[in-house]
């Protein structure tokens, strides 16, 4: 149980200066290494001395994964983030506001400006769960340990997860996940074996694949850049977040369109789509069910209906979270709806 | 390096939540540490097989050239049994040394297979077979001495053929038991602390000291089943064990192989002429192979 604050258990200290020696010194400590970015879920986990690294490598004088480069004639064929390019630097890069924006506008509703000046893209989509029993160090499944306490009768569950939980009800908090998904990045990994290149959407993996972990990094693995390719470039998009507070607060839960139409005027139709969700499972959801059901349909208020119903399909609501399903359903239709038909038409439905 | 793993419960009590999982290979260590050290044992320094008598050219003759061995229900309990319980090993136990997928629902619908596929075998086993047949009796023992002494170089007379089953099998279906209720018994609790259709979530059905012990027990039959199956299967592909290995495929074994191992009189099988036959006319047919056999 943590109960000493403030004062971090004793490790040794690497301040690597390039991507090979970070990832020396990765394999070299294994398990026993602790990646540090921009330090803001990190230092939260070694000061309450839940997490007791022997090694920490900290990545903040690693030039080469900082950064925007774009690919062809001003992002033509897509851009490159370097995994310890800041929030700010993400929200206000040019290219990614003028092609990208779906990213700027999920990074910049990422907690607070002062925070999103220190974190890092690479650190907000590879943060750990906000679930409260596993960061006060209880022994949780994803603690290594055999209960999950917020599924329980009487659990605090009112943030969890209403799809895909298996045994684990976390629920993953980043924001700019989704709108990567969106986006149809790739993320890219150095790996004992070399450069290994995924999707988005498996870079996060549920209890059910791992319960201990929100992503595919094995230990000695580095995600060194987010890749985004031109396809959705200047595409419609749509972000929405939904937290407590207003500012500087995770997710309850947040949704992320990218969607191109066809046709003309009234017949316009969703001609390619990519939706994704977050804070409804332990990874950022595509919903692929739903970008199937939508494609050829008009966008107005009875596809954003029927998106809707069809993204909540399967949810099922823990003791204090039913709020979600009608939220997950809601957000759907506003991110189908809105891009373009008129609020009105999205309105909130119980 | 502990043998179990502990955790502070949210109360302040130190409680084991499950076995540490180095005992996976210690398990996969010690079934291959048993295949060099009895496959070095039987190829230079066991002595040739020897048993007390001989079998009645009479007896002998009775004997048909396939012996019913395993009925087919109890060889499909068995392949059933066998799929169920490689399964829930491999989703057991391949996510811990880093092959990761969705085992969980894999590791209880198998689970729940084998547990129903037990329960039938205990009440087959118990009213439709010949329940003592797998048990060691007297002359078991008797001979396990004899055998063990001659195997020392002493002098000790020869043992008596085989019942049904030898010693070493029912030992082993012994340790299985043990095992696999033990298995099984904590897998079922077990299952209400995950989503299955069977019973409503329940994670305080115990405390978490008798629920970390559960986990333990489960965790440390899960490896010894490790051990238990590798020793199993080694015995199955020797090749002087491939007539009991094929019984278990096509429900009988040769006369040759029955008459060079097995005592008539302790495993009495059914033959045209034995089933008219009193029981009480042959010393030691009591009768209870007769329902065992097909």
């Amino acid at each position: 149980m943590a109960v000493i604050r403030d004062v971090m258990a004793a490790f040794e200290l690497f301040q690597p200066t390039s991507v090979a020696d970070a990832q020396k010194l990765l394999e070299q400590h294994g398990p026993d290494a602790w990646v540090l970015a921009g330090g803001l879920d990190s230092f939260d986990w070694l000061k309450d001395r839940i997490k007791k690294p022997k090694a920490v490598v900290d990545l903040s004088g690693i030039e080469e994964i900082r950064g925007v480069r774009a690919s062809g004639n001003n992002g033509s064929d897509g851009i490159e983030i370097g995994a310890m390019t800041t929030l700010t630097e993400v929200v206000n890069h040019p290219i990614i506001k003028q092609k990208y924006d779906l990213l700027a506008q999920a990074a910049e509703v990422v907690a607070s400006p002062q925070i999103r000046n220190q974190g890092t893209i690479g650190g907000n989509v590879s943060q750990d769960t906000r679930c409260w029993y596993y960061r006060s160090g209880w022994p949780c499944y994803r603690a290594g340990g055999n209960i999950c306490y917020a599924d329980t009768p009487e659990g605090r569950n009112r943030e969890h997860a209403i799809l895909h939980a298996d045994r684990c009800v976390a629920v993953n908090p980043s924001d700019s996940a989704p709108a990567l998904i969106a986006l149809d990045a790739k993320f890219v990994i150095r790996t004992r074996k070399g450069e290994r290149v995924v999707d988005a959407e498996n870079y996060f993996i549920g209890p059910d694949i791992d319960i201990t972990r929100l992503h595919i990094l094995q230990p000695g693995d580095l995600l060194t850049a987010i890749r985004i390719p031109s396809t959705w470039a200047g595409a419609q998009f749509y972000f929405e977040k939904i937290r407590d507070r207003n500012v500087w607060d995770f997710p309850l839960m947040n949704v992320a369109s990218a969607m191109v139409m066809s046709g003309e005027n009234s017949d316009k139709t969703i001609d390619r789509i990519r939706i994704a969700v977050n804070g409804a499972a332990a990874r950022p959801l595509r919903l692929k069910t739903v970008e199937d059901a939508v494609l050829g349909k008009p966008r107005n208020a009875a596809t954003g209906e029927m998106a809707g119903r069809v993204a909540v399909q399967g949810a099922v609501p823990l003791q204090f979270n039913a709020y979600k399903i009608p939220l997950m359903r809601n957000l759907v239709k506003r991110a189908i709806v809105r891009q373009g038909a008129g609020v009105e038409d999205a309105a909130w439905a119980s | 390096m502990g043998f179990l793993e502990w955790a502070t419960s949210p109360w302040g009590q130190s409680v084991p939540i499950h076995i540490a999982w180095f005992l996976i290979w210690v398990a996969v260590i010690a079934g291959f540490l048993f295949f060099i050290v009895h496959a070095t044992y039987l190829r230079y320094f066991a002595k040739p097989r020897e048993f007390a008598g001989s079998i009645s050219p009479a007896v002998a003759a009775r004997i048909p050239d396939h012996v019913p061995r395993h009925s087919l229900v109890a060889r499909l309990f068995h392949w059933i049994m066998a799929a169920s319980m490689f399964v829930l090993l491999f989703t057991a136990f391949l996510p811990k040394v880093g092959v990761q997928f969705n085992w969980v629902t894999y590791h209880w619908i198998a689970g729940t297979v084998l547990t129903a596929s037990i329960l039938f075998h205990i009440i087959h086993a118990s009213f439709f077979m010949d329940f003592w047949a797998i048990w060691p009796d007297r002359i078991d023992l008797r001979d396990a001495w004899r055998r063990t002494v001659r195997a020392a170089g002493k002098p000790e007379p020869p043992p008596d053929r085989f019942a049904k089953y030898p010693l070493e099998n029912k030992l082993y279906h012994g340790a299985i038991i043990a095992a696999g209720l033990s298995a099984i018994i904590t897998g079922v609790f077990m299952m209400f602390r995950v989503r299955t259709v069977f019973f409503p979530r329940d994670p305080y059905l115990f405390s978490d000291m008798t629920w970390g012990m559960m986990y333990v027990l489960h965790g440390l039959a899960g490896v010894g089943l490790i051990a238990l199956i590798m020793v199993h299967v080694y015995f199955g592909l020797r090749p002087e064990k491939r007539p009991i290995t094929k019984s278990m495929i096509f429900g009988w074994m040769s006369r040759d192989f029955y008459l060079q191992e097995h005592d008539p009189n302790r495993w009495v099988v059914e033959t045209s002429s034995s089933s008219s036959a009193s029981p009480s006319t042959s010393k030691g047919l009591e009768g209870r192979g007769l329902t065992d056999a097909g």
